[in-house]
């Protein structure tokens, strides 16, 4: 049968007819036949074989990266900027072991992934073979499922199952392990388009009729409702129907880290970032609500504060589509399982205006003059401030770029200075926390966003952690803008240091090579901004040049994020920003309170 | 949690694919997820391809929900239930070798009688008794016994099923938990 059909060329991915494939090519073909456009690997020994197939399929991009922890954060943005599923692919053993990081971090913000890993030849398994390193018990607690595959003929149903548990319902990262004799196998191949069904796996749910009735009186009858807007507002792309949701009642909205973008921050009733380094009246307003509407979102620890006098007063009604998440940290009055997007659009049409305006009013007061609010204008006294230098790049790049954070204070910074009027526009790591994760992010980003002006924000520490990949940029010309918010600290670190730990900056003063000289090496531009007036310039520059630009941002070594609740402290609890020294009035404001 | 409930000792029953790895990925979620496991059974059904599960956990009420979400979300989970409220049958079989020579073999032998515990294996210092029941039977057998001497116990871990029509686990493979279809608590 097979010997009939060989004259279709390889790589013509087809869903009709059998052909004779190698376990390599059907790795290939599966994935083509599935959508995939681009994966970020590195090759290594047990996955030699299905590198050496991948010229027979010129229609899927190969990033080499430089180390797998960035195909893995590359694969990641490159799902978190389109919806669609990132795919990463490395060696056993070491290259397998090197996802590790990048796999937990897709898994804490429900990212869909799916690893592909060689695996030494099946008869070697067990024997502490060179490089074999057992990656599906290494990453079950951390990915949403895994497989090993050891016969040529399971490897197409099993990277299709991966790719459906991998978008579907919550979303996650599934790691394939594909030993290296099924590679090199051949079986009668032919493509199975047929939905997936697995037996054990049913991720949808839904609400029930009165579930929904009960929302809505909730909702008809609150003074001070609010809505929480997560990160599943954006991944079930329920954006439009939650400003509809909005525009109906005028409930505030308060974001989380994630969700930021999911409703414009321009909107009047958009009250920003809550949580650790949330507004101060964003808190406030938490604290004294009746009713928390909390969509896609799972009340995490740097959201909540200290869960015993969280929210007191308010009822909660959790819209959330993975039933594991209610009653976890806040126990809820309600819980509306199912897709956002679905249960919005059951919802949204016969919602009723609630009484709201003296609760509206309120929240407007604790905001203040909205002016002050815009550090734009206010005097830096020469120096140059982290803050100044987002809030810049919020207007040289009219709030319209895909900005991808790293992890400490330019990440709060960011998630209070630039303002997201759209989803999937800010990308950065939640629940795990990745340093490093923002230079392979955004450049997986611009693989899903060839138009989009990207810019990578990150500290001197995180970007250190992956700078290696600006050579991947440079070989793969790939184009982001780098800000680099440099502070000769691990600053979050050091502010903990100085709020917590006495003063005592262990370990984190950081001595960084010259990245303006570091980008050169690499053959991309280097720009140095020391003071405020040169930012426009460079960030202009750096938009223009094709290649991936780097901008050493020399800002204030040892400023602080404000307002803070220290980790369990009550959520209203807020450490404020000092006026600094020889300074008549703070430069940085983060209340119409101050 | 908002406030903390009382825990209680709970039975689950789950149906799971019998593949290889199963054990290790519903043992690493409760590993994980720090659930302290009491006991745990695993063995084949009538169903080709499906094994049965029964676990003991200590939880609250909503720790029990959950730990049927977390459960229900594995992929190759196909059930699960919560029978500790329901009416069931829940047994254990232990084997237990005392320390016993001819002389005071009656007087244990006639002791396992009273808990219809029956010796499977005699030699000349050793009996080796078969009890099957609840914890507390074999609880109480073994604190019986024990002045003899135990030498060595085992014990299977409880394996558990609803009285009456077929269990909700059996017929709904497939199906979410009941518990998580209503879950407006207000």
């Amino acid at each position: 049968m097979a010997a009939s059909v060989t004259n279709i060329p390889i790589g013509t991915p087809s869903r009709s007819e059998a052909r004779r494939l190698t376990g390599s090519q059907i790795i290939w073909d599966t994935l083509v036949n599935e959508g995939v456009e681009v994966v970020f690997g590195y090759p290594g020994g047990a996955i030699m074989p299905a590198y050496d197939a991948l010229p027979d399929y010129p229609m899927l991009r190969h990033i080499l990266v430089r180390h797998e922890q960035g195909a893995a954060h590359m694969a990641d943005g490159f799902a978190r900027a389109s919806g669609r599923v990132g795919v990463c692919v490395a060696t056993s053993g070491p290259g397998a072991t090197n996802l590790v990081t990048g796999i937990a971090n897709a898994m804490m913000d429900s990212i869909p992934m799916v690893c592909v890993t060689g695996q030494v030849a099946s008869s070697l398994i067990g024997s502490d073979a060179f490089q074999e390193v057992d990656i599906t018990g290494i990453t079950l607690p951390i990915t949403k499922h895994n497989f090993v595959v050891s016969r040529t003929e399971d490897i197409m149903p099993t990277i299709r199952q991966a790719m459906y548990i991998a978008s579907s319902g919550r979303p996650g990262p599934v790691l394939v392990d594909i030993t290296k004799d099924a590679q090199n196998g051949s079986t009668d191949y032919r493509f199975d388009a047929t939905p997936i069904r697995l037996p054990g796996y049913r991720p949808d749910h839904h609400s029930l009729p009165q579930q929904i009735e009960r929302a809505l009186e909730l909702i008809r009858a609150a003074k001070r409702p609010i809505i929480f807007c997560g990160h599943g507002v954006i991944k079930s792309n329920a954006s439009a129907l939650l400003l509809e949701l909005v525009q109906k009642t005028n409930i505030p909205v308060a974001l989380t880290l994630l969700g930021l973008g999911g409703f414009p921050a321009s909107h009047p009733r958009s009250l920003g970032m809550m949580g650790m380094h949330g507004e101060a009246w964003v808190n406030t307003a938490i604290q004294e609500a009746d009713l928390i509407l909390a969509l896609g979102m799972r009340f995490d620890d740097r959201v909540t504060g200290n869960l015993k006098t969280y929210a007191p007063h308010a009822k909660k009604i959790h819209f959330e589509l993975d039933p594991a998440e209610i009653n976890k940290n806040v126990k809820v009055d309600l819980a509306l399982l199912g897709d956002l997007r679905e249960t919005l659009r059951q919802l949204v049409p016969h919602v009723e205006k609630p009484s709201i305006d003296t609760w509206v009013n309120r929240i407007e007061g604790l905001k203040g003059d909205s002016a002050v609010r815009d550090i734009k204008e206010l005097p830096d006294a020469g120096r140059l401030f982290a803050a100044h230098v987002i809030h810049d790049l919020w207007r040289f790049t009219q709030g319209n770029a895909l900005v991808v954070t790293d992890v400490g204070q330019h990440q709060m910074w960011e998630a209070q200075y630039y303002k997201h009027d759209h989803p999937r526009k800010l990308l950065t790591s939640g629940g795990l926390g990745t340093m490093g994760f923002a230079l392979p992010a955004a450049m997986g980003a611009r693989l899903a966003q060839p138009q989009d002006d990207i810019w990578v924000v990150a500290g001197d520490g995180g970007f250190q952690m992956t700078a290696c990949e600006l050579a991947t940029c440079a070989q793969e010309n790939i184009k982001v803008n780098v800000a680099i918010i440099n502070n000769g600290y691990l600053g979050m670190v050091r502010q903990w240091q100085q709020f917590f730990y006495g003063g005592r900056y262990v370990a984190t003063p950081i001595k960084s090579p010259d990245f303006v000289k570091l980008a050169e090496a690499h053959g991309l531009k280097g720009i140095r901004v020391t003071e405020r007036r040169n930012v426009q310039a460079a960030v202009e520059e750096a938009r223009a040049n094709a290649e991936t630009t780097v901008i050493d941002f020399r800002v204030e070594q040892e400023d602080s994020v404000y307002p803070m609740v220290p980790a369990g402290a009550d959520l209203d609890a807020m450490i404020r920003r000092p006026l600094p020294e020889g300074l008549s009035h703070n430069p940085i404001f983060e209340t119409g309170e101050d | 949690m908002a406030e903390a409930q009382s825990q209680i000792l709970r039975t689950f029953v789950a149906y799971v694919e019998d593949r290889p790895g199963v054990l290790n990925r519903i043992s690493s979620l409760f590993r994980r997820r720090n659930y302290n496991i009491v006991s745990l059974n695993v063995g084949s059904t009538n169903e080709p391809g499906i094994s049965r599960m029964t676990f003991r956990i200590a939880a609250d009420d909503d720790m029990a929900r959950r730990i049927e979400a977390n459960l229900y979300k594995m992929v190759n989970v196909l059930s699960v239930e919560d029978i500790t409220q329901k009416p069931s049958v829940s047994r254990d079989l232990a084997l237990i070798k005392v320390n016993v020579g001819p002389e005071k073999r009656a007087e244990v032998l006639q002791l396992c009688e009273v808990f219809r515990a029956r010796a499977v294996d005699v030699g000349p210092e050793t009996l080796i008794v078969e009890i099957t029941g609840t914890q507390d039977k074999i609880d109480g057998l073994s604190a019986i016994l024990a002045p003899f001497g135990i030498a060595e116990m085992v014990q299977t871990g409880a394996v558990a099923m609803t009285r009456g029509p077929q269990g909700t686990a059996a017929t709904s493979l497939q199906q979410p938990p009941p518990s998580l279809r209503d879950l407006s608590v207000a």
